[in-house]
């Protein structure tokens, strides 16, 4: 708001660009990796770069191609959709302080909260001077284009060249393997992952295949419910005044 | 074409709803407290039933015998274990399963 605005975008930039380079690097190879596999399964090539700006989110794009290929019906896709990314719910729940004053950027800020982007934003600090929401906005637009750059050269050499992609579709059960790597990182409580095993091990059972991923997260909530008394701890969180602002929470 | 355009509607909407529902819903109250709780939880379930479910399908009794698969993932989580970079684990993790692929 002083002197030299372009100066201050500039600084705003370079900031946004340092913090997001492990991104770059991410974004770019998983996306060339998704449009190598879109078009290895018959897609036409414009498809990954229209998922890449609209959906933007990686492994629901995966798992959109093997929906769509296999001739999955549009609630089912709606619904897995649903349950994948679930996860990006848990990532609003901690920005809720830190997007509240972004004004005009909220919209995209939350539209863009991947699981890359959630992990850059809870770790950097915007520079001395500069305004959080742009620096974020920047952080964020920056990770999508290179998606977007990602997911279109991965499509195009994939059309152009003759290449043998058998396979990188594991891109997709390692990006999940990394997840789950990440949570037993951040989660050190064995309940919720045998909770998982023992719900899984029961859809095989009693699931048709199609229903296993809704079926098997249902049961592991149910179970979870159950745990809850053992996960948590606290008998009864006092329930804290209800505020028109949830102060200290999100830290 | 037309099914292609409302796949990626919908995708993009549920999307985009998922990553919303906690500034819908609880920009101005505190989320109750089962629902604290879940979602606390909710993503070392997910995570495990996904990685479960890539695996679930595959035939261990028939040769390579899930091999090349059940490599490929230990790589995957020991690197990530060791290095925790997003792109060594996933990349070295698809490139060893497509050459077990080819050569099991």
């Amino acid at each position: 708001m002083e002197s030299s605005p372009s100066g201050k975008r500039r600084i705003l930039l370079a900031a946004a660009f340092r913090a997001s380079i492990p991104v770059l690097l991410g974004y770019t190879t998983l996306g060339l990796a998704f449009g190598f596999t879109l078009v290895a399964a018959g897609l036409p090539w414009w498809m990954s770069p229209l998922m890449a700006v609209f959906i933007y989110a990686g492994a629901a794009q995966f798992m959109g191609i093997g929906l769509i290929t296999g001739g999955a019906g549009l609630f089912e896709i709606a619904l897995l959709t649903l349950l994948l990314n679930a996860r990006h719910a848990v990532y609003g729940l901690s920005m809720l302080e830190q997007f509240k004053k972004a004004g005009t950027w909220k919209p995209y800020l939350i539209f863009g909260l991947t699981d890359e982007t959630y992990g850059l934003l809870t770790t950097v600090k915007p520079p001395a001077h500069i305004e959080q929401a742009g620096f974020y906005a920047a952080v964020t637009a920056l990770n999508q284009s290179y998606w977007v750059v990602g997911c279109t050269v991965g499509s195009l050499l994939g059309s152009a060249l003759a290449f043998d992609a058998r396979g990188m579709d594991f891109a997709l059960t390692a990006l999940f393997i990394v997840l789950l790597v990440e949570q037993m990182r951040a989660v050190r409580r064995f309940e919720p992952y045998m909770a998982a095993i023992a719900a899984c091990a029961l859809a095989l059972f009693i699931a048709a295949p199609r229903d296993f991923l809704l079926v098997a997260l249902l049961c592991a909530i149910g179970f979870l419910a159950l745990l809850r008394t053992r996960l948590d701890g606290r008998k009864s969180v006092p329930a804290s005044p209800q505020g028109p602002q949830g102060e200290g929470e999100a830290q | 074409m037309t099914r292609l355009f409302a796949v990626v509607v919908i995708m993009a909407l549920v999307t985009y709803f998922t990553r919303a529902v906690p500034f819908l819903f609880f920009s101005n109250k505190k989320p109750p407290a089962f629902l604290d709780y879940l979602q606390r939880y909710i993503p070392p379930v997910v995570m495990t039933i996904l990685v479960f479910a890539s695996y679930k399908d595959i035939e261990f009794t028939q040769a390579p015998f899930g091999i090349p698969a059940a490599a490929a993932g230990v790589l995957t989580a020991l690197l990530h274990f060791w290095k925790r970079n997003v792109l060594v684990s996933i990349v070295g993790g698809t490139a060893v399963y497509m050459v077990l692929i080819r050569v099991l």
